[in-house]
């Protein structure tokens, strides 16, 4: 690699905006964002375990996508467009995984036949 | 004929040649490792959904886990991505010190993280509460196990940077691989975000 090369190199890390500023607002958002649902488990602030778990999901999502762009530095322009590219295909795939395994295996388990208490009284 | 024409002419080329790839492909390449290791992330966490209420007469989650240690634990790895975040600014400032320090104190606080996983685990197979004894167990190991096992090798790897930057100062490679490891270590730490939020604190709630 030449030196001319190298001077390259460090220019394009210099573009990605890393910052001490950028650390700390992300850091401080983390903190708030996992302080809180710990907080709502913890202290049982609500009743509903349904709105437990819907808050604590979104916070969750909130607090990933603030790790993403402070600490990943994701934007559509890093790497040419193709680690924005990629990641869009990752989630696709995650998303299917996820939810199909979910929805699939809980519809199994629902349609199980339900054992009579002969058979259970049977079982070994 | 054809051939004979062709070779007299300019040779043709069947790919771009223009300088419109990215700078680093070592880093590209390195964000697609983690986008595979994410979808291998997705399917442990897609298992435990599936299996982490089959507690077959066993404890369940809210029995076993200890959210005051999680808490602790999740404050580390926080603490530990603010650190790395200040050993990369460093590196930008050029200062070798400086970057030293902040990776040592990151690697000290990724150590604490896998040893207080290792005293929980520890703890719970003392119990007689292993992965065999409910596929709630079973896919709670394989799932946390796995996060800390890369936590682990991410750790080996920053010591073994360390090193590295001592012995050759902040040259082009290792600046290379100081940014490939702060993107494995921001990475693990969205994965431990889901697994506080998706594993402990909806595995605690009734």
């Amino acid at each position: 690699m030449s030196e001319h090369d190298e001077h390259e190199v460090q220019d394009e890390h210099d573009t990605l905006h890393i910052t001490v500023g950028g650390y700390v607002t992300g850091f401080v958002l983390s903190v708030i964002l996992t302080a809180i649902p710990f907080w709502l488990v913890m202290g049982k602030v609500f009743p509903s375990t349904t709105i437990t778990t819907f808050v604590v999901l979104a916070l969750a999502m909130v607090q990933i996508y603030v790790h993403m762009v402070f600490f990943l530095h994701m934007s559509s322009k890093a790497e040419g467009g193709w680690a924005w590219m990629s990641l869009i295909f990752t989630l696709v795939l995650l998303v299917i995984t996820l939810s199909g395994s979910l929805w699939i295996m809980y519809h199994l388990k629902a349609n199980t036949m339900p054992l009579t208490p002969e058979q259970v009284r049977k079982l070994p | 004929m054809a051939e004979t024409t062709v070779a007299t002419r300019e040779v043709p080329r069947f790919y771009e040649t223009g300088p419109h790839h990215p700078e680093q492909p070592t880093l590209l390449g390195f964000w697609l490792y983690l986008m595979s290791d994410c979808l291998l992330f997705a399917c442990l966490f897609a298992c435990y959904g599936v299996l982490g209420r089959n507690y077959a007469g066993g404890p369940s989650g809210a029995e076993l886990f200890e959210l005051p240690l999680v808490a602790l634990n999740t404050s580390l790895l926080l603490l530990s991505s603010i650190t790395y975040g200040f050993a990369v600014i460093a590196m930008q400032r050029k200062l070798p010190g400086a970057t030293l320090a902040w990776l040592a104190l990151t690697g000290l606080l990724g150590a604490g993280f896998v040893g207080i996983e290792l005293y929980e685990f520890g703890h719970l197979i003392h119990e007689g509460y292993g992965p065999q004894r409910s596929a709630f167990l079973s896919s709670f190991f394989a799932l946390v196990g796995t996060h800390g096992l890369h936590v682990s090798v991410g750790t080996i790897w920053l010591a073994t940077l360390l090193v590295q930057i001592r012995k050759h100062g902040l040259i082009a490679a290792n600046r290379r691989r100081l940014m490939c490891l702060s993107m494995f270590w921001h990475f693990l730490d969205v994965v431990w975000i889901g697994v506080f939020t998706f594993v402990y604190l909806m595995g605690v709630l009734p």
